[in-house]
């Protein structure tokens, strides 16, 4: 039998991923719509992704601007500077993606990104959103309640606690070399906020698919705790009997909780909480109880005292 | 590569004399050392004129008080360390002509530091006096910060060569000891702001750390050897 030698090919024959994903994104945009090229911000746009608008989440703030949300981003995976995510996050691979739903339920199941995307009509929310360094933005997301993807799994009766798990791999994400945080990064919430309507499972942001450097492809905001709650590109839910320990509980038990309700009255162990820049704004607002979602939330912590939740 | 090439050939010795020899980096002449400085006062505005330039042109990014706050505090602490350097690297090269330097980059670093006082005052917490005091008395990182600024003050002052001889070279260089509280309480100050990546404040750190080590061992050195 004749054995062919196959010629290893040398490394720098290979198309770089982000070259790759560029053109590919390019010839895309070339064979889709005219408008798309008529439209000068939109070279490195994502794909589209069509929503209803939901009234029910609207703010009258303005939005901070699509720029401004996918260049000023913490997503310590891509690096620890703001900048970082949107100049690393490019060779991001988002396809082929899925969420391995276990833990305590009844019927555990691996979802694809594109069952995801078909699970529920996809709304678009405009939420605030309140980082835990005092400054915030107004985000018109597009997703569906978490809840949605729960009831189909079947939460046994000990399911007390959600764990969301992220994405862990050092090659695509250069920032897990560095020890900063403990990679996966984890994080939680009690089966009741999870299953709180308000929790979005996003998938989209600005009328299109999420960038990479926003948590793509699926994320989820929790809109009334600070933004380290609203873990990105997830691959794993669990549910749990007990409360499980995120990355930044890890990192500073005294300085984040697991609850981290946004609330103006609780300072961070540094620094105050009590207002916040929106960014694009010159002058710091009041920040508000439960960012402003007090009415729909409050009653999930017992309508007593708030503060006692850290 | 190719003039590293030729190095190569000759030893190390014999390349420092030639270099020494041609340039006299010991002792530099009064026009050379005029232009080095002139050239380093160049170089020193070259933050402040970058940060203005990008202001101008709107691109500081999505939160340019944020920028303009760390890009001044990262220029005060390094120029801090800058001057700090100044004596070491006259005791161990013996380039005397360092230590006139000193002077200009220390009010640079009080220069910087300003700016970065101004952030906080006008463009970050506009003169919310109570806000302020709250930030000064509750958070410790503030509270060193401010203290560091402070004691710039009267180094800044008593910079001239009218002061140093008015105060007499003995209590001047005393009061100017100032600047190793000032040193640590701005490293001490960084340390303590970040959110978790403590990288650069840990090689501000360790570099201080460095310096004033130097120092403490030439001193012991002196002290042994009268």
């Amino acid at each position: 039998m004749k054995s062919y030698k196959i010629k290893p090919i040398s490394s720098s024959e290979i198309t770089h991923p982000g070259l790759f994903y560029a053109r590919r994104k390019f010839m895309q945009m070339a064979g889709g719509a005219t408008l798309a090229a008529l439209m000068p911000s939109t070279v490195w746009a994502n794909e589209k992704l069509s929503a209803s608008h939901n009234a029910t989440y609207n703010l009258k703030d303005e939005l901070t601007p699509y720029k401004d949300v996918t260049t000023y981003n913490n997503f310590y995976e891509f690096g620890t500077s703001k900048e970082d995510p949107a100049n690393n996050a490019k060779g991001l691979k988002t396809r082929p993606w899925s969420i391995v739903v276990d833990g305590e339920v009844n019927k555990p199941k691996t979802f694809a990104i594109e069952e995801l995307l078909k699970m529920a009509p996809l709304e678009e929310r405009v939420y605030r959103f309140r980082c835990v360094e005092a400054w915030s933005m107004a985000i018109p997301w597009i997703g569906f309640s978490l809840n949605e993807l729960i009831k189909r799994v079947e939460p046994t009766s000990n399911a007390k606690f959600v764990e969301f798990i992220s994405l862990h791999d050092q090659e695509q994400m250069p920032g897990q070399k560095s020890s900063v945080l403990e990679w996966p990064y984890r994080e939680g919430l009690r089966i009741d906020e999870a299953m709180h309507p308000l929790t979005l499972l996003t998938m989209g942001l600005y009328g299109e698919l999420l960038p990479n450097q926003n948590g793509a492809p699926v994320r989820v905001v929790v809109p009334w705790k600070y933004g380290f709650k609203s873990p990105k590109s997830i691959v794993q839910i669990r549910f749990t009997e007990k409360q499980p320990i995120s990355s930044w509980m890890q990192a500073g038990p005294n300085e984040y909780g697991f609850y981290s309700n946004v609330n103006p009255n609780i300072e961070h162990a540094r620094w105050s909480q009590a207002k916040e820049r929106r960014i694009g704004e010159f002058f710091k607002r009041e920040t508000l109880l439960l960012n402003g979602y007090a009415e729909e939330v409050a009653q999930l912590y017992g309508g007593t005292d708030i503060n006692s939740y850290f | 590569m190719v003039m590293r090439k030729k190095l190569h050939s000759c030893t190390e010795a014999q390349i420092s004399i030639a270099i020494f020899d041609r340039m006299s980096f010991k002792n530099l002449s009064d026009k050379t050392f005029a232009r080095l400085k002139v050239i380093v006062f160049l170089l020193a505005l070259f933050p402040i004129v970058k940060l203005v330039f990008c202001a101008y042109l709107d691109i500081l990014g999505a939160n340019p008080i944020e920028k303009i706050t760390r890009t001044t505090g990262y220029w005060t602490l390094l120029f801090l360390l800058v001057t700090l350097a100044a004596t070491p690297i006259r005791r161990l090269f013996k380039w005397l002509w360092v230590i006139r330097l000193r002077r200009m980059l220390g009010l640079f670093a009080f220069f910087y530091g300003c700016l970065h006082f101004l952030t906080y005052l006008i463009l970050d917490q506009f003169f919310d006096w109570e806000a302020i005091l709250k930030d000064l008395i509750k958070r410790p990182y503030i509270t060193v910060g401010f203290l560091a600024f402070v004691l710039m003050l009267p180094l800044a002052i008593t910079s001239s060569d009218s002061m140093i001889h008015r105060l007499g070279g003995k209590r001047w260089r005393l009061l100017h000891r100032l600047v190793y509280v000032t040193a640590i309480a701005g490293v001490v100050h960084y340390w303590w702001l970040v959110k978790k990546d403590l990288t650069e404040p840990t090689i501000f750190g360790v570099v201080l750390t460095t310096l004033l080590g130097m120092r403490f061992f030439l001193w012991n050195k002196n002290r042994h050897a009268h």
